[in-house]
């Protein structure tokens, strides 16, 4: 089993080698754990992070004096466990900043294609759009469709993805113009394929990657973007728990020097994005050594 | 240099006519735009009269006619909070949010340029390795966090800088900040990898088999050129800057364009919100044609005419 | 002055990678001298080392690089001992050289005035006036016409071949004593290459430069050098006078790039090539790096690497074949 080479990692059982050297393990942990915080969030803590005790305000983390070891993080203004808040905040994060980075990624790279390989005046179409809607920073876009729909989760994510596909399409397309001329591309066309054909088979696995490795990228803007909305109260609505929400009640409690509601959820937020651009770094220096711009 | 000005010009006037037909078709395309722009608890007579007043049951081009014409004019109707033009509002904000930028672009730049340039020439290095943590931290830390770890740190614990409002140079001190430290590291990756391809170049070969000293080597053969798309690129996000600055200045209370969309949001005060977004993205585009124009003017090879 | 203007010998580059595992020897043992007012001609394919042999006679070596052995005299001086300082006042004073892409070579964002009186203002501390008065002249004597209005224009402004002329005059700007020109023409119309060689000559004749040409194209070498150096795979296969290696070449390698060159008067012959391909420098052969390639190679080829013999006067050959011969 051990065979001298101390990065590659052999499975008792039949799956293929994994060569781990050079990958970034800490951020894919972190990635994996907080995926597993969201899942089992039931089962990791006792409280209901909605409802809080209101004898209990504002109690500090438990090594700090007048904390409790009820409350390991202590709680907020309503009383409410920061620990269950920041679990179940997780997967907020997660479903939203996912959700919303494959609905916009599917969707960009699919307008990609079509303007990319269709040309045209579907090109110009969408390249117009996506042009002028890249005028606008997402933040600033989100917050006016947020104001006109309203807060939810749901809502939430399809703006985010509204917002969001334009990038994609962007990179994609450029994509395509240029694989567009490749001999293979080229063959079959004469061969006859149809252009949906072509899209499917040639086309769509050569671009994948870049898609990815955005996606891996944007992940971070978005969850940030996520937070900020709900910072601004047009986010995740009250009382369900995200780390957004929770340092917008933290900002209440600042100025009295109740600095646990701020400290805990905006590193939960950091170490995520962090993590997030970390790998999608790795990846775009591992599907691409020479760096293209992304 | 005279067409390629009147084709960047045309390109924006197009942008922003997209601009504009994509903020009405979001305020028309969910149903009844009467619920956001009449002010809350109104009455159904007044919601009918405006109806009319908007010309809601005429046809649709017709509607996004008036739409535009009130845009051009600087019609973007009153808010309903504190009962003036909403135009005035903001262009009454917008001196504050542009002196945010300027300090944080200043930051940024202060920051981001010299450790890019020390990063690159000196590859590998202490330098090198710090800037691409920073870098990586700027990037990744959410703004409004960043701006809540200072007030915490300065007001809270230590006592030196007000918390919010404005006034005083110490007012700005922290948002600036808090605004610029991302793009202090964006701007510092930019510079890096620019100076990394103007140094492989072969004129700054050339420079060296001159026999130059290697500070003249960098200080003018390298750095004018890596500076190009640098500059470029601050031009952008100084307007990008005054637009995301809606968090900080919440934060702070920075009495800017960005705390006036955060009001509209809170008041539902919908005339400001899409003033705010029509104006914002207007900026940017018509900052983006002057910007393209000035990299024209500095880059020979465009002013005088390919 | 007794002794040769640039003198190398057993002069060995290596590139070594990050970890040290890598060893790439680019240029190994190289031996040669040049004469004041002569024209060597280095030759061979790309990937031959050429390059770093320029580049090492001047010590600008790209990171990762470094002159390992080996002697390098220029005008009686040793190099390698020379601070980093004194070698910046040699190179474009004292050596110069000219790169073969002359739109990337020059900055696009200075005058062409600005790049030529460059090296004068700095190695001679000339006032700007003086130095762009002697620019227009330079422009001048490379025979740029109206140099009072090209000395403003910007290099985008200027043809491929007109570029090259300004990168000459930079080069000859502080008078020199030596040159070395990095395939030059390779980049120019073949029509403006004729001329742009004839300048070269003149002005070697004018301010008696030597002259170090770097190539891959014989012809160019039969016009201009005197001395030509065959360069395989990092090492000196064959060198001397070019007459001598023209007509009786004595390493198989100058004889097959001989016989490569298609000739005019023999219509219907094939077209003969070279098999294979130039080595990987990181990953040389045993023995003779030429050997795989090589028609005539003997056993002791693949196992022994071939010192140099002197197969003629001044003429010598790094082959088993000539063995019989003495050594140089």
């Amino acid at each position: 089993m051990t065979n001298g080479r101390a990065a590659t990692l052999t499975l008792p059982w039949r799956l293929p080698r994994l060569n781990l050297r050079g990958w970034p393990l800490i951020p894919i942990c972190i990635l994996i754990a907080m995926a597993l915080i969201a899942i089992f969030a039931e089962f990791l803590t006792p409280y209901n992070p909605e409802i809080g005790a209101l004898g209990d305000r504002f109690r500090p983390p438990a090594w700090v004096a007048g904390g409790s070891d009820k409350h390991l993080l202590g709680t907020d203004h309503l009383g409410r466990d920061v620990l269950s808040r920041l679990i179940f905040g997780t997967r907020v994060s997660m479903i939203v900043g996912f959700m919303a980075v494959i609905f916009a990624g599917v969707v960009g790279t699919v307008l990609g294609i079509l303007s990319g390989y269709l040309g045209g005046w579907v090109d110009q179409v969408i390249m117009r759009i996506t042009d002028s809607w890249l005028a606008l920073p997402g933040l600033t876009f989100a917050i006016f469709l947020a104001a006109i729909v309203g807060p939810s989760v749901s809502n939430i994510v399809i703006i985010l993805a509204l917002v969001f596909w334009t990038r994609y399409a962007r990179v994609v397309r450029g994509e395509v113009l240029s694989l567009r001329e490749r001999d293979y591309v080229r063959l079959a066309v004469v061969a006859g394929c149809s252009k949906w054909t072509i899209m499917r088979k040639h086309i769509l696995p050569n671009v994948v990657n870049s898609a990815i490795v955005l996606a891996t990228l944007q992940l971070g803007v978005v969850i940030v973007t996520e937070a900020s909305l709900s910072f601004l109260g047009v986010g995740v609505p009250p009382p369900q728990p995200a780390w957004g929400l929770m340092l917008a009640d933290g900002k209440k409690g600042l100025m009295a020097g109740y600095w646990w509601l701020t400290v805990f959820p905006g590193t939960c937020i950091a170490l995520l994005v962090l993590s997030a651009n970390l790998i999608g770094d790795w990846l775009r220096v591992k599907f691409d050594p020479q760096l293209r711009q992304l | 240099m005279k067409k390629f000005i009147l084709k960047r010009l045309g390109y924006a006037l197009l942008s922003l006519f997209l601009l504009s037909l994509t903020i009405f078709f979001f305020v028309r395309v969910t149903g009844d735009p009467t619920t956001l722009l009449v002010e809350p608890g109104a009455s159904r007579a007044d919601i009918d009269a405006l109806r009319q007043q908007l010309g809601l049951d005429r046809p649709v081009w017709v509607q996004y006619g008036s739409f535009l014409a009130n845009v051009v004019r600087g019609d973007f109707g009153r808010s309903f909070y504190y009962r003036t033009p909403v135009l005035e509002l903001y262009l009454s904000r917008l001196p504050n949010s542009l002196l945010l930028a300027v300090a944080a672009m200043t930051f940024s730049l202060v920051i981001g340029i010299p450790s890019g340039i020390l990063a690159a020439v000196r590859l590998g290095g202490v330098w090198d390795r710090a800037g691409k943590i920073f870098a990586l931290l700027g990037l990744s830390m959410p703004q409004f966090w960043v701006g809540l770890l200072l007030i915490l740190f300065f007001s809270v614990y230590l006592g030196w800088l007000p918390s919010s409002g404005s006034g005083t140079p110490l007012h700005v001190i922290m948002p600036a900040f808090a605004l610029g430290w991302y793009f202090a590291a964006a701007h510092m990756r930019l510079t890096r990898s620019s100076m990394l391809e103007v140094l492989g170049s072969e004129y700054v070969k050339l420079a060296r088999l001159k026999g130059l000293p290697e500070a003249l080597v960098i200080a003018k053969h390298a750095f004018k050129n890596a500076l190009i798309p640098v500059l470029t690129l601050a031009g952008i996000n100084l307007v990008l800057m005054i637009n995301v600055a809606v968090i900080v200045e919440t934060v702070f209370a920075w009495p800017g364009v960005g705390r006036l969309l955060y009001e509209g949001i809170a008041f539902r005060d919908f005339p400001v919100v899409q003033a705010n977004i029509i104006l914002g993205g207007a900026m940017i585009i018509v900052v983006n044609l002057l910007v393209d124009v000035l990299y024209a003017w500095i880059d020979p090879r465009i002013r005088l005419g390919r | 002055m007794g002794g040769p203007l640039l003198e190398l010998v057993g002069l060995s580059t290596h590139y070594v990678s990050a970890r040290g595992t890598r060893v790439t020897r680019a240029v190994e043992d190289v031996s040669l001298t040049l004469e004041a007012g002569q024209t060597l001609g280095i030759v061979g394919e790309s990937g031959s080392g050429k390059t770093t042999l320029a580049l090492s006679i001047l010590r600008l070596l790209p990171p990762g690089a470094r002159i390992v052995s080996g002697q390098l005299r220029f005008d009686g001086e040793d190099l390698l001992t020379k601070s980093p300082r004194e070698m910046r006042h040699i190179r474009g004073k004292r050596i110069a050289m000219i790169l073969q892409d002359p739109m990337a070579s020059l900055n696009p964002l200075f005058t062409i005035g600005d790049q030529v009186s460059e090296p004068i203002r700095v190695h001679e501390h000339a006032s700007r006036r003086s130095a762009w008065d002697r620019a227009r002249n330079l422009l001048k004597s490379v025979r740029i016409a109206a140099p009072e209005r090209r000395v403003r224009e910007y290099p985008h402004e200027m043809s491929g071949g007109m570029r090259q002329r300004v990168v000459g005059a930079i080069a000859i700007s502080c008078e020199p004593r030596l040159l070395i020109a990095d395939e030059p023409t390779t980049s120019l119309d073949v029509t403006i290459q004729a001329q742009y060689l004839k300048l070269l000559r003149d002005l070697q004749r004018e301010h008696g430069l030597a002259l170090i040409f770097i190539t891959h194209n014989l012809g160019i070498v039969a016009r201009m050098c005197d001395t030509v150096a065959v360069m395989y795979a990092g090492r000196i296969v064959e060198s001397g006078p070019v007459r001598q290696i023209f007509d009786a070449p004595a390493h198989p390698y100058t004889r097959a790039l001989l016989e490569s060159i298609p000739r005019l008067t023999e219509v219907d012959a094939r077209l003969t090539a070279i098999d294979g391909q130039p080595p990987d420098p990181a990953a040389l052969p045993e023995g003779c790096a030429f050997h795989p390639r090589c028609l005539k190679a003997l056993d002791r080829c693949r196992v022994q690497a071939p010192p140099r013999f002197s197969v003629g006067a001044q003429h010598t050959a790094a082959c088993w074949l000539s063995e019989g011969a003495p050594l140089a």
